[in-house]
């Protein structure tokens, strides 16, 4: 694993990236094919449409047969990447996901965009808090949580290359940029981005971004923390969590998710399997449903963003 | 097709099926039996087929979406020689390779896995769509239950079939009147589903579901419409070919004891001596 902390700030949009990467793709391989429902106003892949009319299928508003006839497609050789909002991916269709995806071993790759507060203007009915703890309970699944384009990107790749149904999940805007171009990624593989003695904060996708930022706010107090992207979260890097909460004072999980069964549940449960007495904090949404709002005003008020991992920190370490 | 063959096909068909209930004790009777005449027309005289390599890339695909009529498709994949004819004992058994609901990893010749209502018409749309775009020759085959028919995926289903013009697909909807819990007239009402196939962009018939030749004949005037999918709908009984099964008015799932488990061994004896003829 290579990785390359990048510099600039570039911030392509998310959508932009999963479009350039399918046309890459689909030039290269003829079974790429690519299916929306209803949504490709959305994610921007007019123009994939237009270069590749027979291979691009607009399946209409109809979520549960975009996943069964991509998995009957996958039966015959072809690689269906899917596009809707992420809780249209996972929530509507779970037993489609269940029955026609994993359990009959089909070949899709499914990008639910707009997960969490990503939902803004649509509100709490457009939401989805529970994502990865649906998808996280089925077997035979690749679940992955991009932090950045250039992740994203490898991500969308990776589930071209690797036979199995992928659910990646991932806004449709920018994130801030995390790692060079030229950064190669593991199935599988946490990435150690900062090292810091007191504090260990694990994060997904656009909430990386936010454990940098309380970072920068807890040095200047002497905390120091350290960042590991779990981007990875089936299969899950259960070792970097064991190395790299030992020692520690306490250990922050980071999401854009319910804190039931998503990266703070499946942090839990490898430091209560392996016995591990380090204290657990999880910045994650609440047990409540959000509403509509900007992405700032949301992340505000579900409590998930660089000033709750900050309050969440100071406080847990004043009381220990 | 020769009718007496196809006729006999359907028999053993229906005789393995009871003897796998038989063995079990207990299992879907009913939706498997109305399905027996169509199995035995579409792998005997329909389609491209080939038992020894049953992942090959010509063949024609089958995706059963009424999934617990599993018995009969196994009782017709042994007798084409996709497996061993004794593994059809072996029917819900710990570890069997026959579970009752279709499993493509498991059963060779099962081409997608079913049992979760609604789901396998929509894998068959994609499979015939697959084909479409390479534009290979490749048929799909798939029978729906009139029950199954409650379920809302099979009108997305159906919306795609038309509007993707798939007329590499031919959809059965078995109706037998009844599901689970009694007639689908008093359940949810579907009304006249030739009309409503009609109406959804297919070419739709109706033809008598225990009559081979009229199923073969359906099929054969579906192979004549283009840019169209069709649908035949089946009209059967609940339980066909037992006429004691027929007139039992709970048998979607039964329970062999008694007076029924009597009435199952005579019908194997006597469909073991018709086939024997």
């Amino acid at each position: 694993m290579k990785i390359i902390r990048a510099i600039e700030q570039k911030k392509p949009e998310f959508r932009a990236v999963y479009v350039e990467t399918l046309m890459e793709l689909m030039e290269s391989n003829p079974n790429v094919v690519n299916l929306d429902a209803d949504l490709v106003g959305a994610s921007g892949a007019a123009k994939l449409f237009k270069k590749y009319e027979s291979r691009c299928i607009n399946m209409g508003i109809s979520e549960a047969n975009m996943i069964g006839a991509a998995a009957g497609m996958s039966l015959t050789g072809k690689i269906p990447f899917i596009h809707t909002f992420a809780p249209f991916a996972t929530r509507r269709v779970m037993d489609q996901l269940y029955m026609s995806g994993v359990y009959s071993n089909s070949n899709i790759k499914i990008y639910g965009s707009d997960p969490g507060f990503w939902a803004i203007h649509n509100g709490g009915t457009h939401t989805t808090m529970e994502d990865l703890a649906l998808t996280r309970a089925l077997a035979n699944i690749t679940i992955l949580a991009p932090s950045d384009a250039t992740q994203f990107k490898w991500c969308i790749k990776k589930a071209a290359d690797t036979y199995g149904v992928f659910y990646i999940r991932a806004g449709r805007k920018s994130f801030v940029d995390l790692y060079d171009s030229s950064s190669q990624f593991e199935l599988g593989k946490g990435i150690i981005l900062e090292q810091g003695k007191n504090v260990v904060i694990y994060a997904i996708g656009e909430m990386v971004a936010e454990a940098y930022k309380a970072r920068e706010i807890l040095l200047k107090e002497g905390i120091e923390v350290a960042i590991v992207d779990m981007f990875s979260i089936k299969p899950f890097d259960e070792k970097i969590v064991k190395e790299m909460s030992q020692g520690k004072s306490l250990v922050i999980t980071a999401e854009n998710h319910s804190k039931y069964g998503g990266l703070g549940s499946a942090v839990a449960e490898v430091l209560a399997e392996n016995a591990m007495s380090t204290p657990l904090r999880r910045i994650a949404v609440q047990d409540r449903f959000s509403e509509v709002g900007t992405a700032d005003y949301l992340q505000k008020v579900l409590k998930i963003d660089a000033n709750a991992i900050v309050e969440v920190i100071q406080s847990s370490l004043k009381t220990d | 097709m020769n009718k007496e063959n196809t006729v006999r096909f359907a028999k053993e068909i229906r005789l393995e099926t009871a003897k796998m209930l038989m063995m079990r004790g207990f299992g879907h009777l009913g939706g498997s039996f109305s399905i027996v005449e169509t199995l035995a027309v579409l792998y005997n005289d329909i389609m491209n087929i080939n038992p020894s390599d049953p992942k090959s890339e010509d063949r024609d695909w089958f995706v059963l979406s009424k999934g617990h009529a599993g018995p009969a498709l196994y009782a017709t994949l042994a007798l084409k020689g996709y497996f061993p004819k004794d593994w059809l004992m072996t029917l819900n058994d710990n570890g069997t390779r026959l579970p009752s609901h279709p499993d493509r990893l498991r059963t060779p010749g099962v081409d997608c896995t079913t049992g979760s209502l609604g789901q396998g018409s929509s894998q068959a749309v994609g499979v015939a769509k697959s084909f479409q775009m390479d534009n290979k020759p490749n048929r799909v085959y798939t029978i729906i239950g009139d029950g199954e028919l409650n379920e809302g995926q099979v009108w997305e289903a159906f919306q795609f079939a038309a509007h993707q013009k798939l007329d590499n697909l031919i959809v059965f909807i078995d109706e037998n009147h009844k599901q689970l819990d009694g007639l689908t007239k008093d359940i949810i009402n579907p009304f006249d589903i030739r009309l409503k196939m009609e109406a959804f962009g297919f070419n739709a018939m109706r033809v008598d579901g225990n009559d081979v030749e009229a199923i073969y004949n359906a099929i054969q005037k579906a192979f004549l419409v283009k840019e169209k999918p069709s649908v035949i709908v089946l009209d059967t009984i609940k339980g066909q070919g037992v006429e004691y099964f027929e007139k039992m008015f709970d048998n979607h799932h039964i329970r062999f004891a008694g007076e029924s488990e009597m009435m199952l061994k005579d019908a194997i004896e006597i469909l073991e001596k018709e086939v024997s003829e």
